[in-house]
């Protein structure tokens, strides 16, 4: 047998040449002009250290003002009763139902970007991560008051809690509304949990930065005494891990559980089992859109753009992309399901109640054009089209065109929620029940003032708290890596 | 060597530098010590020698604990203690009970990692030694920092700021308790 070559002591190898990728296939780097890792502390800090910016003050006030009419709307609904919302039979489901899943699947970016990206490794989610989380928990703060103010009796709305009240009597829980106290409140929940978790290094960043007495005091309570001690990173990377591995299957089964408020009834247009995929897909899309809104003026207004590369946007329209993609083939198996399985209810629903519009498909189906076929048409031009102008490059890199195709990717997913609800309601099988549903002026105050209510959150957010993940930013530069030039490496990699 | 000093301290200007001064202490042969860095770096938990987290088994009793007390909930309120017919459905039936436990598996094992993480690195910890330290602000800023502390059986003043030297460091101070 031959001897085995010896292989040389390691100093002795000649350093692997290792050969990079041709320039036009060279990625372009996460933190742009290569920033230092002092410069990323100090650009991001200095978001919350600077002076308050006018147009802060401006769209705070405006936020503000904004959600103290969401609170008018609430106190005024509780004390007159649901009358004042535009129910009637047979719509006993309307915009209180329509927002909350719209907030609702906003959120669910959020949690797609800090832990499915995450697991994936795909390290450019760093950069958006911390302001995705923050909008997740602020749009599921917005969601949550639908269903608790729709129940009528807002004051039993404890009920809906496995908490024993006077009657001993328990929640019942083989209905899927109960599901979704459960999934909506753990969503909120480990949403906050993770959030706060990624917190606390950076909280620790401003800390030691911290000029005043409050600010000393107030991150460093609530940054735990965190040190940056490689035995706390250790434990920390574990933990992180493992929250991002348990938020994968809870942002799944979330919007799947808010189908299933839907899809367990027996009603047309309701009653289909591509339901959870469906919402799923739909909620990253809608949430991807509210991500590219809040974060492209931002990059600009922060002057993040070395941060925030226009690499990053690119990449959030090609996730907007896909996911609009799987939304508008799930509307067109919807109508092959409603052609194919032959129920003529269901047919009457998705082809005369849904798709037929005066000019075209009406007349061709012989049909009276369907009430709604506006908000349909709407959500179809929203949902359909408006994702497949990412293909191009051109537009992908165009932030203005981004943001206004962003704002109707969130038109788009209301309207579908709209159409959902309202259009399989207000057709029901007794023609002599059949009404038109409109909102009134408190439905349409109530939906606006939580818009006040989320951007006031988020602007504060944006004053008080990193908003860009410092360390983690810092972690997926060159200069981090040990084995990189830029981290202090020799030739060949070695440290 | 003042009697109060917790540690001495040296200060590192890039993590290929740290890896390397962490791996050396190590071999060293030093117990009590620890490195500092704004960021985790790769490969540091080898170069420290540091065995896989536990935090994995906190979470995987919350999850467990999660579940059963979903299960266990529901068929207590909906077939024991209060029963309602609901359409002739099974008074409890683990596929309806699922959902719920399921979120419930979710939320306790959330907590477990959480609580498990901050658990194992005795955290909250307020006040710290490090903490007090004013150049040790830099390790949340660019900085990186291998700390040896005086509890240490191997340390010696001379020896072990010698052997910090000798790694590189060009800044090395001892803190105070």
């Amino acid at each position: 047998m031959a001897e085995s070559p010896k292989s040389l002591p390691v100093e002795e190898q000649p350093a692997l040449r290792v050969q990079g990728p041709p320039a036009e296939l060279e990625r372009i780097p996460l933190v742009s002009n290569t920033r230092s890792l002092g410069w990323i502390s100090d650009r991001i800090a200095g978001v919350i250290e600077g002076k308050t910016p006018a147009w802060w003050k401006i769209c705070f006030g405006i936020s503000f003002t904004m959600m103290t009419v969401c609170f008018a709307m609430i106190l005024y609904l509780m004390s007159t009763g649901v009358g004042v919302w535009g129910l009637n039979h047979p719509v006993m489901w309307g915009w209180a139902i329509v927002n909350f899943v719209w907030w609702i699947g906003i959120g669910h970016a959020g949690t797609l970007i800090s832990a499915i990206l995450f697991l994936l490794r795909q390290r450019w989610r760093t950069s958006i991560n911390r302001a995705a989380e923050a909008m997740t928990i602020f749009a599921v703060m917005c969601a949550g008051i639908f269903p608790l103010i729709h129940i009528g009796r807002i004051w039993y709305g404890w009920w809906l809690f496995p908490v024993p009240n006077s009657d001993g009597i328990w929640p019942q829980f083989r209905s899927p509304l109960m599901w979704d106290v459960f999934a909506v409140s753990t969503y909120f929940t480990v949403s906050v949990l993770f959030w706060y978790m990624g917190l606390i290094p950076d909280l620790a960043v401003m800390r030691d930065r911290a000029k005043t007495k409050i600010r000393k005091f107030g991150y460093g309570l609530f940054s735990l005494g965190w040190t940056g001690s490689n035995r706390h990173w250790s434990n920390y990377e574990k933990a992180y891990l493992i929250l991002a591995g348990l938020s994968t299957p809870l942002v799944l089964s979330v919007h799947s559980i808010v189908s299933l408020d839907f899809s367990v009834s027996q009603l047309p247009g309701w009653h289909t089992t591509i339901f959870p995929p469906y919402f799923v897909a739909g909620a990253v899309y809608s949430g991807f859109g509210m991500v590219l809104t809040l974060l492209v003026p931002l990059r600009r207004l922060l002057k993040l753009e070395d941060i925030i590369t226009v690499r990053h946007v690119e990449l959030m329209c090609k996730v907007t992309l896909a996911t609009g993609s799987i939304v508008g083939y799930a509307y067109a198996m919807e109508f092959f399901i409603a052609w194919y399985s032959g129920n003529p209810y269901e047919r009457f629903l998705f082809f005369h109640n849904r798709a037929a519009d005066p000019f075209i498909f009406g007349p061709l189906m012989h049909t009276a054009p369907a009430p709604y076929w506006w908000a349909f048409w709407t959500m179809v031009t929203c949902n359909v089209i408006v994702p497949q102008f990412f293909w191009f490059k051109k537009i992908r890199t165009s932030m203005l065109i981004v943001f206004a195709l962003s704002i109707l990717v969130n038109i788009g997913m209301w309207f579908e929620r709209f159409v959902i609800v309202v259009s399989s309601l207000q057709r029901e099988f007794l023609p002599s029940n059949w009404s038109y549903y409109s909102p009134s002026w408190v439905d349409i105050l109530q939906y606006l003032g939580t818009f006040g209510l989320f951007f006031t959150f988020f602007l504060l957010f944006l004053r008080y708290v990193p908003l860009i993940a410092i360390a983690e930013v810092k972690g997926v530069t060159p200069q981090a890596d040990p084995h990189h030039p830029l981290g202090g490496a020799k030739p060949g990699g070695k440290h | 060597m003042p009697a109060n000093t917790y540690a001495i301290m040296a200060e590192f200007e890039t993590p290929a530098a740290t890896l390397h001064a962490a791996q050396k202490v190590h071999d060293a042969g030093y117990h009590n010590w620890d490195v500092f860095t704004p960021f985790p770096v790769h490969g540091m938990d080898r170069a420290m020698g540091i065995s896989n987290s536990k935090v994995g088994w906190f979470s995987f009793i919350g999850g467990c604990t999660g579940y059963l007390t979903g299960m266990l909930m529901i068929w207590f309120m909906n077939a024991l203690d209060y029963r309602i017919d609901i359409g002739g459905k099974p008074m409890f039936s683990p596929f309806s009970a699922f959902p719920p436990s399921y979120e419930l598996t979710i939320l306790f094992g959330s907590f477990g990692a959480l609580l498990g993480m901050l658990f194992l690195n005795r955290l909250p910890r307020l006040h710290h030694p490090l903490l007090k330290n004013p150049r040790f602000a830099l390790a949340t800023h660019d900085r990186f920092f291998v700390v040896i502390e005086t509890s240490d059986a191997k340390f010696s003043n001379e020896e072990t700021r010698r052997l910090l030297e000798s790694l590189g460091s060009r800044h090395i101070e001892l803190v105070e308790e």
